[in-house]
This record gives structure tokens, C-alpha cells and sequence, in this order.
């Protein structure tokens, strides 16, 4: 029977499938972190369980480091603590730990990839919801809770229901001026932020195969932002090229081995999904969301827009968003002015990103009113970046230039906004308070938040001067 | 785990859609390392001004509202971060269930591992539920997952799907690492075939 390069992951990973009960499934990669990871452990040591394979697992800590100087002490307590929890645990059970002091720390999204841990055809997990990052490699990638974490880390299996599928295909070419970022916001802007719910998305089309590893990994880690359990990618040439010589890739026989199996993954010719979405790239600009979800989303060119005509439920959040944000009905987005800008998160701190912006920084000057980090993924996107001057683009241009971690996205460390700031932020989520109590988050490409940066005010990156 | 039965208790009203698990414990409180005391820290930022004083006017503040048990809300209820503190918090206020007409994926499968209830009925049941549980005093209903039902006093009564499966373990509290470790012989089959890289070893690199 025809398989979608989902189904082929999927039944390739069925350990048991017993009768009436969720299946069985063998999960080759489980990456963990300080936050949702204490608790886990915990687990195991009260049922005198040891974790499974410690040659499947690997730890980095990135959600509440501060992004100051390495070697600045950690003043926040419950922080330290955490953090310290993760290394005792990584020593007790024998886990790879990336740690602060490593040159391999970064945001975990970051450095699967870039350490050449994530492949193509596994099954992927992290207790973090935007674990969908590691889809774009072709590999079914999923977020879980705690509960979760400690299972994995006690069976190396975890019990599922097959979830449906979807297919996001996107025709034609992508402007110039609008990246995957924006493409990201625009399906969420027209499905929903729960439109993808229950099911997995594969992005298809000419506009995703023409995306680079790095843009194809934003648009699958935006997919959660749908609801979507995990978003992902067939490989192609593109992510073969990218894994090869990675750090923890497979080698000689094994490397042939291996992508021979990867080039039999895309889906089958006569294929079905349980649902189909077509999008015209041509159609998409830059996109900026003005509300408290994903999913409010307007062209940089349009307007905050109108409530009353939408259906009551909707038209009261949009009501509320629209309190919460201090924005009117019909006000121009590009007349939204911006207190702070941050360039991260593991939707946009890679190598690309940093690129894409300091292009637009080039030659110009942060506004005075503004307040702009930059927040490298890793440390190996923080020293490839300075090896190409990337840094002293942005110091120049009066941007911060940070240490890696999750930092203002969700602002668990010191970087967070002041209330009644607002945001430009190249980060996935723009919930209530997510970058700070009483913070206003827009969410941009890193070439429009470098933009607002410079104008003081959301502006079209597709009329920018560069230098 | 604790399991879940029939529940009958006090309900909540929270007419909101797309209530994300930002909401329900803000980040700043995710970092302690147990799994309790997350229940003070419950919609924070609703239940609390920027100065820590009570905002009088958050519906769980009501007295009417106090020891509710079940909380009703809008479409899309815990979408966002992957965080179980959403679940503990909730649990750890006095919550046993939450009907909404649709969960995120991630929470959903989170309140199974706690013996926590994520009831999905209709748009129509859930503004019924949240109408009465404004209009009448100590409102109240049952939810019963042996006949997956919800129902109240007034003649509401509606049924709910759930995964024959996850229903099982949750009327008797079963702990889920226990039934895939009745499959170890599955695993280790697998295994066999599949042995995990050796690169990722901890002695194999003195460097981290
Ligand atoms: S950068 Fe943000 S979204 Fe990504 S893992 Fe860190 S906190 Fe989560």
C-alpha cells in the first residue's frame, strides 16, 4: 500500500501494537533540558528505574541560562538549582550533557541538528513542544510532558495513537523579501492556531523544497503554533548535503546505508492524507502578528483589523488581544512603534537568520528609542557568525550581542520585557506575558525585526535600503 | 496514579478561547524541581496584580467559584508549551477535569498521565455548562467516565468520547511505564536490530 513518509517512520517504529491500547513506539533520540526534566528523574530514582539508553539520550541546558558572558554568576536561585539539578542527574544516569561551559551548548533545536544528531527517518522526542524543529530533516518529531520524559528515559518507547495526517503544499515561489518565517505566519494565519490539531503536517511543494535546511527548520518548528503533534519535511538532496560530515552523522559504509534508506522515506506516489491545504507562495508578504496568538497575524502593508464582523468567541478574544496589546482597530501596522527588538529563539538564531538580518543592519543605526538583542542559537552559530564579522555588523549598528540560550523567548532568564514594552521578536509565540508580564510581542522575520530595529517602527523590508 | 471514576463537583466558568498553558503557570514558576505547590501559581497573572494584590475581579476569586473542582472554558484549551506544570497546577488548585470543546494535542495526553480529566463535548454543551455555571449558585455536575457522561441536576446530560485505552488506565490509575514494560521482550527485540550509535558515549570524549 502507498505510505506517506509519516506512515513509513511510523511503521518502521512500531515495537508492539497490542490490541485496543495505543501502539508502541521505539523512539531513537531524546533530547532533554532543565525545565520539564527534574521531575523525570525524580520518577525513575522512586521506582528504582535507571534510563534505558543513555546512547539515546543527550542533555544541554538553554531555557534559563542568562545570556551574559559565560562565567557570570547565576544570581537567580531557583535557576541555579535547576540547572544543577540536570547535571547531577546527567552524572547519576550516565547522559551526555552539553553543558554551560560547553562549545557545544546552545537551545536544544539548535544543536540536534547542527551536531548532526538529528536524521532523517527517526522518531524524535523532547519535553518541548517545539521539538517539531527536527521534522524538517524528515523525521517524526514531537514535544511531550514530563510524564512522557520519564517514560522515554525508562522503556526508550513511548505508547501513542496514531495521529492523522495533513498536507501543507505550498506551490509557486516565495517573493523576495519573504522567508520562511513569513510563510509559517501566513498558514497559521489562515488555518488557525488549532487548525492542525491531531494531526502531523507534511510541507510539500516547490516553495518548501527550495528552502534552505535552516528555513525548512523554522517552518517545522512554527508547526505547533497550528496545533499540529509535529510538522515535517521529506529529505532531499538539500538535507543529505547538510548532515554529511555533522559531528554525530553516520561515516563510510554506514553513511551509505543510511541515506539510501533516507531517499526511500518521501511519500509514495498515490499517497493520501486526511487532509490537503494548498497555498500559493506568491501570495505571501511579510507578516506581522498584532494579537496574542500565532494566528493574528497581518501583512506589514495592512491594518490591525476590524472585530465586528467575526463570530462572538472569536470576536472576544480578538477584543481582549486587542486590550492586551493596546492597539486599535484600522491603525497601520507599519505606524506600530517598537520598544525592543530580539533576534533568537529556535525559530530564527541560526547562521541564516543572523546573516539575513545583519544585512539589513548593515550601514544603518539601531533607532534611540529601541532596545535590540541579538541571541546567537549556540555557540557554534555564535562562532561561525563572529568568524564572518556578523557580530561587529550588529555592534555597530548598536545591537546586543549575546550569549546562546533561549532568552527572550520566553524570557525564563533575566532577558525579559518591562510591562508595556513591545516587541518586535523573531521567537514563535506571542502570549500574554510570555516575554515578560505585561509585554507586547510582535512576531517578524529576523529581516523585519532587524528593520524595525533601525525605523523604530514596523516597516516593509521589501522597499529596506541595503547597504 | 490516582484514578478517575465518577466526579461530581462544583464548576468554574473561564469564557475563554485558546487559554495557552503561558496562562495557566507562567514561566517564572517553572523552575522548582518537584512536582507540587504549582497550584498557588495557578492563571498567576490573571488571579494577581503586577504588585502580587488579589484582581478581585478573576472569575476563581469569586467565593461563589471556591473549591470548584471543574473548570469549563473555550475552544482550544491549553495550546502552546508543552509544560505538564500546567496540568500539576491545575490538579494541585482542587481541579479534577476541564471540559472544553477542544484540547491541544500536548495537554490532552499530559492530563491522562495525571489522572486528570480533559472532557471534550460541543460548542453547544460547553456554553450551556458555562451559562448555568454563571446563572446558578454552586453549580454543580458529575462527570462519570465509566458512561462517559457529563450530566447536572437541571437535565443536562451529554456524552464524551475517549480512547477506549486511555480510559481503562484511567479508571484504574495505571501507571503507564509499568504496561510498556510488559512489552520488554518487544523492546528488546528491537533493539537487537536497531543498536543504539555508540558515539554518544560519555567516556568517549573527555571534552564535555
Ligand atoms: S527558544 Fe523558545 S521556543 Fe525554542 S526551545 Fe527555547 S523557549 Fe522553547
Amino acid at each position: 500500500m502507498a505510505r506517506t513518509l509519516f506512515e513509513k517512520i511510523w511503521d518502521a517504529h512500531l515495537v508492539a501494537q497490542p490490541a485496543g491500547r495505543s501502539s508502541i513506539l521505539y523512539i531513537d533520540l531524546h533530547l532533554v533540558h532543565e525545565v520539564t526534566s527534574p521531575q523525570a528523574f525524580d520518577g525513575l530514582r522512586v521506582a528504582g528505574r535507571r534510563v534505558r539508553q543513555p546512547l539515546r539520550t543527550v542533555a544541554t541546558v538553554d531555557h534559563n541560562i542568562p545570556t551574559e558572558p559565560r562565567g557570570t554568576p547565576i544570581t537567580d536561585l531557583i535557576a541555579a538549582k535547576q540547572i544543577s539539578a540536570l547535571q547531577a542527574n546527567c552524572k547519576e544516569f550516565g547522559i551526555r550533557l552539553f553543558d554551560m561551559d560547553s562549545a557545544e551548548q546552545g537551545i536544544v533545536h539548535v544543536i540536534g541538528p547542527e551536531l548532526g544528531l538529528t536524521q532523517p527517518g527517526m522518531t524524535i522526542v523532547c519535553g518541548d513542544s517545539h521539538t517539531s524543529t527536527h521534522g524538517a530533516f524528515g523525521s517524526l518529531a514531537f514535544g511531550i510532558g514530563t510524564s512522557e520524559v520519564e517514560h522515554v528515559l525508562a522503556t526508550q518507547c513511548l505508547a501513542q495513537q496514531k495521529p492523522k495526517t495533513m498536507q501543507i503544499d505550498v506551490r509557486g515561489q516565495l517573493p523576495d523579501g519573504v522567508g520562511a518565517k513569513d510563510l509559517a505566519l501566513g498558514i497559521i494565519g489562515q488555518i488557525g492556531t488549532d487548525g492542525a490539531t491531531g494531526h502531523v503536517i507534511e510541507y510539500a511543494g516547490s516553495a518548501v523544497r527550495a528552502l534552505s535546511m535552516e528555513g525548512r527548520m523554522t517552518l517545522c518548528n512554527m508547526s505547533i503554533e497550528a496545533g499540529a503533534r509535529a510538522g515535517m519535511i521529506a529529505p532531499d538532496e538539500t538535507t543529505i548535503a547538510y548532515v554529511k560530515g555533522r559531528r554525530f552523522a553516520p561515516t563510510g559504509a554506514e553513511w551509505e546505508k543510511a541515506v539510501a534508506y533516507w531517499r526511500s522515506l518521501p511519500c509514495d506516489s498515490d499517497s493520501k492524507f486526511d487532509k490537503v491545504i494548498h497555498i500559493d507562495a506568491a501570495q505571501l508578504c511579510p507578516f506581522v502578528t498584532w494579537g496574542t496568538n500565532p494566528g493574528m497575524v497581518a501583512p506589514v502593508t495592512g491594518r490591525v483589523p476590524e472585530v465586528k464582523g467575526l463570530e462572538e468567541s472569536d470576536r472576544r478574544a480578538a477584543e481582549l488581544a486587542l486590550q492586551y496589546m493596546a492597539l486599535e482597530p484600522g491603525k497601520r501596522i507599519e505606524d506600530i512603534t517598537v520598544d525592543r527588538v530580539f533576534i533568537g529563539s529556535c525559530t530564527n538564531s541560526r547562521l541564516e537568520d543572523l546573516r539575513a538580518a545583519a544585512r539589513v543592519a548593515k550601514g544603518h543605526r539601531v533607532s534611540s528609542k529601541v532596545r535590540a538583542m541579538v541571541v546567537p542559537g549556540s555557540q557554534a552559530v555564535k562562532r561561525a557568525a563572529e568568524q564572518e564579522g556578523l557580530h561587529r555588523v550588529f555592534q555597530e549598528a548598536g545591537f546586543e550581542w549575546r550569549e546562546s540560550g533561549c532568552s527572550m523567548c520566553l524570557g525564563m532568564n533575566p532577558d525579559i520585557l518591562q510591562p508595556g514594552e513591545r516587541c518586535a521578536s523573531t521567537s514563535n509565540r506571542n502570549f500574554e506575558g510570555r516575554q515578560g508580564r505585561g509585554g507586547r510581542t510582535h512576531l517578524v522575520s529576523p529581516m523585519m525585526a532587524a528593520a524595525a530595529a533601525i525605523a523604530g517602527h514596523f516597516t516593509d523590508i521589501r522597499n529596506w535600503k541595503f547597504e | 496514579m490516582k484514578p478517575f471514576t465518577v466526579h461530581r463537583g462544583r464548576v468554574a466558568p473561564l469564557d475563554r478561547v485558546n487559554v495557552d498553558t503561558d496562562q495557566i503557570i507562567p514561566k517564572q514558576f517553572l523552575k522548582r524541581i518537584e512536582k507540587t505547590g504549582f497550584g498557588q501559581f495557578l492563571f498567576y497573572d490573571w488571579r494577581f496584580g503586577a504588585d502580587g494584590k488579589k484582581n478581585g475581579d478573576f472569575v476563581l476569586h469569586e467565593p461563589r467559584y471556591e473549591g470548584a473542582t471543574i473548570l469549563v472554558a473555550g475552544k482550544n484549551f491549553g495550546c502552546g508549551s508543552s509544560r505538564e506544570h500546567a496540568v500539576w497546577a491545575l490538579a494541585d488548585f482542587g481541579f479534577r477535569a476541564v471540559i472544553s470543546s477542544s484540547f491541544a494535542d500536548i495537554f490532552a495526553n499530559n492530563s491522562t498521565k495525571n489522572g486528570f480529566l480533559a472532557v471534550r463535548l460541543s460548542d453547544d454543551e460547553v456554553s450551556m455548562l458555562m451559562k448555568r455555571a454563571e446563572e446558578i449558585d454552586q453549580y454543580q455536575v458529575t462527570i462519570d467516565l465509566e458512561k462517559q457522561e457529563v450530566r447536572d441536576e437541571q437535565g443536562f446530560r451529554a456524552q464524551f468520547a475517549m480512547d477506549e485505552f486511555v480510559r481503562h488506565c484511567l479508571l484504574n490509575g495505571l501507571d503507564d511505564i509499568g504496561l510498556t514494560l510488559q512489552h520488554e521482550k518487544d523492546i528488546a527485540a528491537y533493539e537487537a536490530q536497531h543498536p543504539a550509535p555508540a558515539a554518544l558515549a560519555v567516556e568517549s570524549d573527555a571534552r564535555n
